[in-house]
Protein backbone atom coordinates (compact mmCIF):
# COMPACT_ATOMS: atom_id res chain seq x y z
CA UNK A 1 0.00 0.00 0.00
CA UNK A 2 1.42 2.94 -0.70
CA UNK A 3 0.05 6.52 0.39
CA UNK A 4 0.62 10.22 -0.06
CA UNK A 5 1.60 12.17 2.44
CA UNK A 6 2.53 16.42 1.92
CA UNK A 7 6.57 16.01 3.33
CA UNK A 8 9.78 18.18 2.93
CA UNK A 9 12.51 16.96 0.92
CA UNK A 10 14.17 16.64 3.87
CA UNK A 11 11.59 14.77 5.28
CA UNK A 12 11.18 12.34 2.67
CA UNK A 13 15.02 11.65 3.11
CA UNK A 14 14.03 10.88 6.60
CA UNK A 15 11.18 8.92 6.30
CA UNK A 16 13.70 6.98 3.96
CA UNK A 17 16.30 6.35 6.77
CA UNK A 18 13.17 5.23 9.08
CA UNK A 19 12.25 2.75 6.41
CA UNK A 20 16.02 1.71 5.83
CA UNK A 21 16.61 1.09 9.85
CA UNK A 22 20.10 1.31 9.51
CA UNK A 23 22.45 0.13 12.10
CA UNK A 24 24.41 3.67 13.12
CA UNK A 25 23.73 7.34 11.98
CA UNK A 26 26.77 9.81 13.56
CA UNK A 27 24.99 13.10 13.39
CA UNK A 28 26.54 16.91 14.03
CA UNK A 29 24.66 19.67 13.49
CA UNK A 30 26.92 22.00 12.19
CA UNK A 31 25.47 25.43 10.43
CA UNK A 32 24.07 25.12 7.92
CA UNK A 33 22.24 21.92 8.71
CA UNK A 34 18.89 20.60 7.35
CA UNK A 35 16.13 18.91 9.03
CA UNK A 36 17.08 15.68 7.77
CA UNK A 37 18.80 14.37 11.09
CA UNK A 38 16.32 16.12 13.19
CA UNK A 39 13.59 14.61 11.77
CA UNK A 40 15.58 11.41 12.32
CA UNK A 41 16.31 11.83 15.51
CA UNK A 42 12.68 12.16 16.46
CA UNK A 43 12.27 8.49 15.00
CA UNK A 44 15.27 7.73 17.26
CA UNK A 45 13.90 9.32 20.21
CA UNK A 46 10.42 7.20 19.83
CA UNK A 47 12.17 3.92 19.00
CA UNK A 48 10.77 3.63 15.19
CA UNK A 49 13.91 2.34 14.52
CA UNK A 50 16.72 0.32 15.84
CA UNK A 51 19.44 2.74 14.61
CA UNK A 52 22.38 4.01 17.35
CA UNK A 53 22.57 7.60 16.87
CA UNK A 54 26.38 8.75 17.79
CA UNK A 55 26.47 12.67 18.20
CA UNK A 56 29.61 13.68 17.31
CA UNK A 57 31.65 17.14 17.97
CA UNK A 58 32.28 17.81 14.15
CA UNK A 59 31.22 16.58 10.44
CA UNK A 60 34.95 15.53 10.03
CA UNK A 61 33.81 12.92 13.22
CA UNK A 62 30.56 12.40 11.85
CA UNK A 63 31.88 10.93 8.85
CA UNK A 64 34.86 8.95 10.75
CA UNK A 65 32.51 7.41 12.88
CA UNK A 66 31.05 6.28 9.34
CA UNK A 67 33.72 5.04 8.37
CA UNK A 68 34.64 2.86 11.94
CA UNK A 69 30.69 1.43 11.96
CA UNK A 70 30.62 0.21 8.13
CA UNK A 71 34.23 -1.07 8.53
CA UNK A 72 32.75 -3.09 11.59
CA UNK A 73 30.13 -4.16 9.47
CA UNK A 74 27.24 -2.09 10.15
CA UNK A 75 24.54 -0.43 8.00
CA UNK A 76 26.07 3.30 8.37
CA UNK A 77 23.63 6.46 7.09
CA UNK A 78 24.55 10.24 7.65
CA UNK A 79 23.35 13.22 5.93
CA UNK A 80 24.92 17.05 5.11
CA UNK A 81 25.09 19.97 3.58
CA UNK A 82 27.73 22.65 2.52
CA UNK A 83 30.24 23.76 4.65
CA UNK A 84 29.61 20.27 6.88
CA UNK A 85 30.37 18.18 3.63
CA UNK A 86 33.69 20.30 3.08
CA UNK A 87 34.87 19.76 6.84
CA UNK A 88 34.02 15.82 6.01
CA UNK A 89 35.95 15.94 2.88
CA UNK A 90 39.44 14.65 4.27
CA UNK A 91 37.35 10.99 5.00
CA UNK A 92 35.61 11.26 2.08
CA UNK A 93 38.28 9.32 0.11
CA UNK A 94 38.92 7.29 2.91
CA UNK A 95 35.70 5.79 3.44
CA UNK A 96 35.24 5.24 -0.55
CA UNK A 97 39.37 4.14 -0.87
CA UNK A 98 37.96 1.33 2.00
CA UNK A 99 34.77 0.51 -0.39
CA UNK A 100 32.58 1.22 2.88
CA UNK A 101 29.05 1.80 1.20
CA UNK A 102 27.78 4.51 3.56
CA UNK A 103 24.66 6.17 2.11
CA UNK A 104 24.90 9.89 2.94
CA UNK A 105 21.93 12.52 1.41
CA UNK A 106 23.67 15.82 0.81
CA UNK A 107 21.36 19.34 0.88
CA UNK A 108 23.28 21.49 -1.67
CA UNK A 109 24.32 24.21 -1.13
CA UNK A 110 26.52 27.30 -1.14
CA UNK A 111 30.16 27.19 0.53
CA UNK A 112 31.43 30.07 2.22
CA UNK A 113 32.55 32.89 1.75
CA UNK A 114 30.63 34.98 1.99
CA UNK A 115 28.98 33.05 4.00
CA UNK A 116 25.38 32.44 1.91
CA UNK A 117 23.57 29.45 3.05
CA UNK A 118 21.41 29.01 -0.39
CA UNK A 119 21.31 26.42 -2.91
CA UNK A 120 23.92 25.86 -5.33
CA UNK A 121 26.26 22.78 -6.13
CA UNK A 122 29.46 24.36 -5.55
CA UNK A 123 29.73 21.76 -1.71
CA UNK A 124 29.01 18.17 -3.89
CA UNK A 125 30.48 19.10 -7.16
CA UNK A 126 34.01 19.99 -5.19
CA UNK A 127 33.36 16.41 -4.09
CA UNK A 128 32.79 14.92 -7.56
CA UNK A 129 36.48 13.14 -7.62
CA UNK A 130 36.37 11.58 -4.16
CA UNK A 131 35.06 8.18 -6.26
CA UNK A 132 31.29 8.78 -4.38
CA UNK A 133 28.57 7.55 -6.49
CA UNK A 134 26.57 10.57 -6.91
CA UNK A 135 22.97 11.09 -7.63
CA UNK A 136 21.16 14.48 -7.92
CA UNK A 137 17.39 14.40 -7.16
CA UNK A 138 14.77 17.09 -8.66
CA UNK A 139 12.00 16.49 -6.65
CA UNK A 140 11.01 15.27 -3.00
CA UNK A 141 9.54 12.02 -4.53
CA UNK A 142 13.00 11.63 -6.18
CA UNK A 143 15.28 12.10 -3.02
CA UNK A 144 12.94 9.41 -1.42
CA UNK A 145 13.00 7.21 -4.02
CA UNK A 146 16.98 7.69 -4.85
CA UNK A 147 18.13 7.18 -0.97
CA UNK A 148 16.26 3.60 -1.16
CA UNK A 149 17.83 2.87 -4.77
CA UNK A 150 21.39 4.05 -3.05
CA UNK A 151 21.06 1.97 -0.35
CA UNK A 152 20.99 -1.31 -2.25
CA UNK A 153 23.34 0.23 -5.26
CA UNK A 154 25.81 0.92 -2.50
CA UNK A 155 25.80 -2.54 -0.34
CA UNK A 156 26.12 -4.10 -3.72
CA UNK A 157 28.41 -2.34 -5.11
CA UNK A 158 30.64 -1.77 -2.03
CA UNK A 159 31.24 1.77 -2.65
CA UNK A 160 30.06 5.00 -0.79
CA UNK A 161 26.75 7.00 -2.61
CA UNK A 162 25.91 10.41 -2.32
CA UNK A 163 22.48 11.37 -2.76
CA UNK A 164 21.67 15.26 -3.76
CA UNK A 165 18.53 17.94 -3.53
CA UNK A 166 18.89 21.47 -4.08
CA UNK A 167 19.15 23.40 -0.25
CA UNK A 168 15.49 25.23 0.50
CA UNK A 169 13.96 24.61 -2.95
CA UNK A 170 13.48 20.75 -2.48
CA UNK A 171 14.70 20.19 1.04
CA UNK A 172 12.36 22.77 3.17
CA UNK A 173 9.42 23.19 0.74
CA UNK A 174 6.27 20.93 0.81
CA UNK A 175 5.36 18.61 -1.79
CA UNK A 176 2.90 15.32 -2.12
CA UNK A 177 5.20 12.17 -1.57
CA UNK A 178 4.15 8.94 -2.49
CA UNK A 179 5.37 6.90 0.48
CA UNK A 180 5.93 3.29 -0.07
CA UNK A 181 5.04 0.24 2.52
CA UNK A 182 7.36 -0.64 5.29
CA UNK A 183 7.61 -4.22 4.43
CA UNK A 184 8.23 -3.58 0.68
CA UNK A 185 11.25 -1.48 1.69
CA UNK A 186 11.97 -3.46 4.08
CA UNK A 187 12.16 -6.44 1.47
CA UNK A 188 13.44 -3.98 -1.39
CA UNK A 189 16.74 -3.51 1.06
CA UNK A 190 17.31 -6.62 2.36
CA UNK A 191 19.66 -8.14 4.35
CA UNK A 192 23.73 -6.42 4.75
CA UNK A 193 25.99 -9.09 5.13
CA UNK A 194 29.61 -7.80 3.94
CA UNK A 195 32.09 -9.95 2.71
CA UNK A 196 34.26 -8.18 5.36
CA UNK A 197 33.67 -6.54 8.23
CA UNK A 198 36.16 -6.48 11.70
CA UNK A 199 33.40 -7.98 13.87
CA UNK A 200 33.26 -11.09 11.69
CA UNK A 201 36.58 -11.44 10.01
CA UNK A 202 40.25 -11.21 11.26
CA UNK A 203 41.28 -8.45 8.92
CA UNK A 204 42.72 -4.95 9.21
CA UNK A 205 41.03 -2.20 7.78
CA UNK A 206 43.24 0.73 6.58
CA UNK A 207 46.75 -0.60 6.83
CA UNK A 208 49.74 1.38 5.39
CA UNK A 209 49.58 0.35 1.25
CA UNK A 210 53.66 1.83 -0.41
CA UNK A 211 54.03 2.00 -4.29
CA UNK A 212 54.42 -1.90 -4.70
CA UNK A 213 50.17 -2.49 -3.97
CA UNK A 214 48.68 0.95 -3.74
CA UNK A 215 47.92 1.39 -7.52
CA UNK A 216 46.62 -1.94 -7.90
CA UNK A 217 44.07 -0.81 -5.14
CA UNK A 218 43.18 2.75 -6.54
CA UNK A 219 42.70 0.17 -10.42
CA UNK A 220 40.03 -1.77 -8.36
CA UNK A 221 38.43 1.66 -7.58
CA UNK A 222 38.01 2.32 -10.67
CA UNK A 223 36.78 -0.70 -11.82
CA UNK A 224 34.06 -0.86 -8.97
CA UNK A 225 32.85 2.57 -10.43
CA UNK A 226 32.56 1.52 -13.97
CA UNK A 227 30.84 -1.70 -12.24
CA UNK A 228 27.93 0.97 -10.60
CA UNK A 229 26.65 1.65 -14.31
CA UNK A 230 25.20 -2.05 -14.36
CA UNK A 231 24.18 -2.06 -10.48
CA UNK A 232 22.10 0.72 -10.94
CA UNK A 233 19.90 -0.21 -14.05
CA UNK A 234 19.51 -3.43 -12.03
CA UNK A 235 18.66 -1.85 -8.31
CA UNK A 236 16.12 0.73 -10.58
CA UNK A 237 14.58 -2.33 -11.89
CA UNK A 238 13.98 -3.74 -8.77
CA UNK A 239 12.99 -0.51 -7.36
CA UNK A 240 10.74 0.17 -10.30
CA UNK A 241 8.42 -3.04 -9.51
CA UNK A 242 7.43 -1.28 -6.54
CA UNK A 243 7.05 2.54 -7.18
CA UNK A 244 6.06 2.03 -11.04
CA UNK A 245 8.49 4.69 -12.36
CA UNK A 246 11.76 4.35 -14.45
CA UNK A 247 15.45 4.51 -13.09
CA UNK A 248 18.00 5.61 -15.89
CA UNK A 249 21.23 7.70 -15.89
CA UNK A 250 19.15 10.68 -17.00
CA UNK A 251 15.61 12.08 -17.92
CA UNK A 252 14.87 12.82 -21.06
CA UNK A 253 12.14 15.62 -21.66
CA UNK A 254 10.44 15.86 -25.26
CA UNK A 255 13.81 15.29 -26.49
CA UNK A 256 13.89 12.78 -28.78
CA UNK A 257 12.96 14.96 -31.84
CA UNK A 258 14.28 18.06 -30.09
CA UNK A 259 16.59 20.32 -32.09
CA UNK A 260 17.66 22.65 -28.99
CA UNK A 261 18.40 21.12 -25.79
CA UNK A 262 18.96 22.57 -22.21
CA UNK A 263 20.67 20.10 -19.55
CA UNK A 264 20.70 20.70 -16.21
CA UNK A 265 20.84 19.05 -12.79
CA UNK A 266 18.07 18.59 -10.19
CA UNK A 267 15.15 21.06 -9.21
CA UNK A 268 15.85 23.78 -12.21
CA UNK A 269 15.52 20.80 -14.32
CA UNK A 270 11.77 21.39 -13.19
CA UNK A 271 11.33 24.96 -14.18
CA UNK A 272 13.27 23.94 -17.24
CA UNK A 273 10.13 21.52 -18.15
CA UNK A 274 7.48 24.09 -17.70
CA UNK A 275 9.44 26.24 -20.51
CA UNK A 276 10.10 23.59 -23.10
CA UNK A 277 6.25 23.03 -22.82
CA UNK A 278 5.45 26.29 -23.08
CA UNK A 279 7.97 26.48 -26.42
CA UNK A 280 6.55 23.33 -27.57
CA UNK A 281 2.72 24.95 -27.80
CA UNK A 282 4.62 27.45 -29.93
CA UNK A 283 5.71 24.61 -32.47
CA UNK A 284 9.57 25.03 -30.66
CA UNK A 285 11.63 22.21 -31.14
CA UNK A 286 13.13 22.16 -27.78
CA UNK A 287 13.65 19.35 -24.78
CA UNK A 288 15.88 19.07 -21.55
CA UNK A 289 17.87 16.42 -20.30
CA UNK A 290 18.11 15.74 -16.90
CA UNK A 291 21.30 13.76 -15.78
CA UNK A 292 20.69 11.77 -12.34
CA UNK A 293 23.71 9.72 -12.05
CA UNK A 294 26.75 11.91 -12.03
CA UNK A 295 29.35 10.24 -10.96
CA UNK A 296 29.79 7.48 -12.45
CA UNK A 297 29.15 9.86 -15.57
CA UNK A 298 27.54 7.70 -18.52
CA UNK A 299 29.27 9.30 -21.21
CA UNK A 300 28.42 6.98 -24.34
CA UNK A 301 24.50 7.18 -23.00
CA UNK A 302 24.42 11.13 -23.66
CA UNK A 303 25.73 11.20 -26.71
CA UNK A 304 23.80 9.25 -28.10
CA UNK A 305 20.72 11.28 -26.02
CA UNK A 306 22.29 14.97 -27.37
CA UNK A 307 24.27 13.43 -30.74
CA UNK A 308 22.99 16.06 -33.53
CA UNK A 309 21.45 18.35 -30.87
CA UNK A 310 22.56 22.59 -30.39
CA UNK A 311 23.17 22.35 -26.51
CA UNK A 312 23.07 24.46 -24.11
CA UNK A 313 24.49 23.23 -19.99
CA UNK A 314 23.18 25.20 -17.45
CA UNK A 315 25.56 24.27 -14.32
CA UNK A 316 24.93 25.56 -10.39
CA UNK A 317 28.57 26.09 -9.43
CA UNK A 318 31.74 27.14 -11.24
CA UNK A 319 34.87 25.40 -11.58
CA UNK A 320 36.98 29.10 -11.34
CA UNK A 321 39.32 29.30 -14.04
CA UNK A 322 37.94 26.15 -16.01
CA UNK A 323 34.55 25.21 -17.84
CA UNK A 324 32.05 24.33 -15.20
CA UNK A 325 31.44 20.78 -13.79
CA UNK A 326 28.77 19.71 -15.78
CA UNK A 327 28.92 21.01 -18.91
CA UNK A 328 32.73 19.92 -18.73
CA UNK A 329 31.47 15.98 -18.74
CA UNK A 330 28.57 16.93 -21.53
CA UNK A 331 31.46 18.68 -23.51
CA UNK A 332 33.84 15.42 -22.97
CA UNK A 333 30.86 13.42 -24.04
CA UNK A 334 30.06 14.88 -27.17
CA UNK A 335 33.76 15.67 -28.24
CA UNK A 336 35.46 19.13 -29.03
CA UNK A 337 33.83 19.90 -32.51
CA UNK A 338 30.63 20.22 -31.30
CA UNK A 339 29.53 24.03 -29.78
CA UNK A 340 28.33 23.14 -26.22
CA UNK A 341 27.03 26.96 -24.60
CA UNK A 342 28.05 26.89 -21.40
CA UNK A 343 25.65 28.93 -18.85
CA UNK A 344 26.65 29.38 -15.03
CA UNK A 345 23.08 30.07 -12.79
CA UNK A 346 21.67 30.43 -9.86
CA UNK A 347 24.77 30.76 -7.67
CA UNK A 348 24.23 31.32 -3.95
CA UNK A 349 20.59 30.60 -4.16
CA UNK A 350 19.74 33.26 -6.90
CA UNK A 351 16.78 31.81 -8.44
CA UNK A 352 16.38 30.88 -11.75
CA UNK A 353 13.22 32.27 -13.63
CA UNK A 354 11.05 31.03 -16.37
CA UNK A 355 12.65 34.01 -18.79
CA UNK A 356 15.95 32.85 -17.83
CA UNK A 357 15.18 29.53 -19.44
CA UNK A 358 13.24 31.07 -22.25
CA UNK A 359 16.36 33.47 -23.12
CA UNK A 360 18.89 30.41 -23.22
CA UNK A 361 16.32 28.38 -25.90
CA UNK A 362 15.89 31.69 -27.72
CA UNK A 363 19.56 32.25 -28.09
CA UNK A 364 20.20 28.21 -29.09
CA UNK A 365 17.43 28.95 -31.97
CA UNK A 366 19.06 32.46 -32.89
CA UNK A 367 22.56 30.32 -32.99
CA UNK A 368 24.15 32.71 -30.76
CA UNK A 369 27.03 31.57 -29.47
CA UNK A 370 29.58 32.37 -27.11
CA UNK A 371 32.54 30.64 -26.40
CA UNK A 372 32.57 31.94 -22.84
CA UNK A 373 30.69 31.04 -20.29
CA UNK A 374 27.38 33.27 -20.18
CA UNK A 375 25.64 33.87 -16.98
CA UNK A 376 22.08 33.59 -16.22
CA UNK A 377 20.31 36.20 -14.02
CA UNK A 378 23.26 38.27 -13.09
CA UNK A 379 23.67 42.08 -13.15
CA UNK A 380 26.28 42.68 -15.59
CA UNK B 1 60.52 -12.10 -2.48
CA UNK B 2 57.26 -13.07 -3.16
CA UNK B 3 55.62 -12.27 -6.40
CA UNK B 4 52.95 -9.07 -6.55
CA UNK B 5 49.38 -9.60 -7.22
CA UNK B 6 47.71 -7.80 -9.89
CA UNK B 7 44.52 -5.91 -9.41
CA UNK B 8 42.36 -8.24 -10.05
CA UNK B 9 43.57 -11.53 -7.61
CA UNK B 10 44.10 -8.71 -4.84
CA UNK B 11 41.61 -8.46 -1.80
CA UNK B 12 39.20 -5.29 -2.53
CA UNK B 13 40.62 -1.83 -0.60
CA UNK B 14 43.83 -3.30 0.48
CA UNK B 15 42.27 -5.46 3.10
CA UNK B 16 44.67 -7.80 4.97
CA UNK B 17 44.84 -10.46 7.31
CA UNK B 18 44.85 -9.14 11.12
CA UNK B 19 48.51 -9.92 12.28
CA UNK B 20 50.42 -9.56 9.52
CA UNK B 21 52.98 -8.19 11.23
CA UNK B 22 53.97 -11.90 12.45
CA UNK B 23 55.06 -12.64 8.78
CA UNK B 24 56.99 -9.19 8.52
CA UNK B 25 60.12 -8.63 10.22
CA UNK B 26 59.78 -5.33 11.28
CA UNK B 27 63.03 -4.79 12.94
CA UNK B 28 65.01 -4.68 10.02
CA UNK B 29 65.57 -0.66 9.64
CA UNK B 30 67.11 -0.25 13.25
CA UNK B 31 70.68 1.61 13.38
CA UNK B 32 71.23 0.72 16.95
CA UNK B 33 71.03 -2.56 18.89
CA UNK B 34 70.52 -3.40 22.90
CA UNK B 35 73.33 -5.00 23.77
CA UNK B 36 72.40 -6.56 27.53
CA UNK B 37 74.90 -7.33 29.98
CA UNK B 38 73.27 -9.50 32.21
CA UNK B 39 75.94 -9.47 35.17
CA UNK B 40 74.96 -5.76 35.73
CA UNK B 41 71.20 -6.40 36.00
CA UNK B 42 68.62 -6.03 38.66
CA UNK B 43 65.95 -7.68 37.57
CA UNK B 44 64.54 -4.45 38.19
CA UNK B 45 62.00 -5.28 34.36
CA UNK B 46 61.75 -1.63 34.03
CA UNK B 47 63.03 -2.53 30.33
CA UNK B 48 60.91 -5.51 29.74
CA UNK B 49 57.63 -3.09 30.94
CA UNK B 50 58.50 0.11 28.77
CA UNK B 51 59.20 -1.70 25.72
CA UNK B 52 57.08 -0.48 23.14
CA UNK B 53 57.53 -3.88 20.64
CA UNK B 54 57.62 -6.37 23.48
CA UNK B 55 60.96 -7.61 22.34
CA UNK B 56 62.71 -7.69 25.55
CA UNK B 57 61.52 -10.30 28.48
CA UNK B 58 63.35 -12.74 30.66
CA UNK B 59 64.11 -16.26 29.86
CA UNK B 60 65.38 -18.80 31.86
CA UNK B 61 66.16 -16.09 34.34
CA UNK B 62 67.86 -13.93 31.95
CA UNK B 63 66.93 -10.55 30.12
CA UNK B 64 67.03 -11.12 26.39
CA UNK B 65 65.92 -9.57 22.93
CA UNK B 66 64.24 -10.48 19.93
CA UNK B 67 66.05 -8.86 17.54
CA UNK B 68 63.70 -9.32 14.53
CA UNK B 69 60.88 -6.88 15.61
CA UNK B 70 63.59 -4.72 17.95
CA UNK B 71 63.51 -1.11 15.88
CA UNK B 72 66.69 0.12 18.10
CA UNK B 73 64.38 3.28 19.68
CA UNK B 74 67.12 2.76 22.86
CA UNK B 75 64.10 3.44 25.53
CA UNK B 76 66.07 0.33 27.87
CA UNK B 77 68.97 1.54 27.27
CA UNK B 78 67.73 4.66 28.63
CA UNK B 79 65.41 3.76 31.62
CA UNK B 80 68.10 1.09 32.38
CA UNK B 81 69.04 2.38 36.59
CA UNK B 82 72.53 0.18 36.50
CA UNK B 83 73.34 1.16 32.93
CA UNK B 84 73.03 -2.74 31.85
CA UNK B 85 72.02 -2.00 28.56
CA UNK B 86 74.17 0.06 26.22
CA UNK B 87 73.13 0.80 22.06
CA UNK B 88 75.51 -0.40 19.72
CA UNK B 89 75.76 0.03 16.12
CA UNK B 90 73.53 -3.12 14.21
Amino acid sequence: MKKKVAMTGAQAVAEAMRQINPDVAPVYPITPQTPIMETFAHFVANKKVDTELVRVESEHSAMSIAVGASAAGARVMTATSSQGLIYMSEVLPIASGLRLPIVMNVVNRALSAPINIHCDHSDSMACRDFAWVQIYSENNQEVYENTLLAQKLAEKAELPVMVMQDGFITSHCLENVEILDDKNVKKFIGEYNPEFSLLKNNITYGAIQLPDYNFETKRQQADAMEMVKRIFIEVGEELSKLTGRKYGYFEDYKLNDAKYVAVVLSSSAGTAKTVVDKLRKKGKKVGLLKPILFRPFPYEEIRNALNGKKIAVLDRSESFGAVPPLCAEIKNALGCKVKIQSYVFGLGGRDLSGKDVEKVFDDLIKGKFDEKIKYLGLRE
Amino acid sequence: MTELKSWKEMKKAGIVEAASSLKVKTGNWKVFKPVIDNKKCIRCFKCVIYCPDFCIFEKNGKIERDLDYCKGCGLCAKLCPVKAINMERK
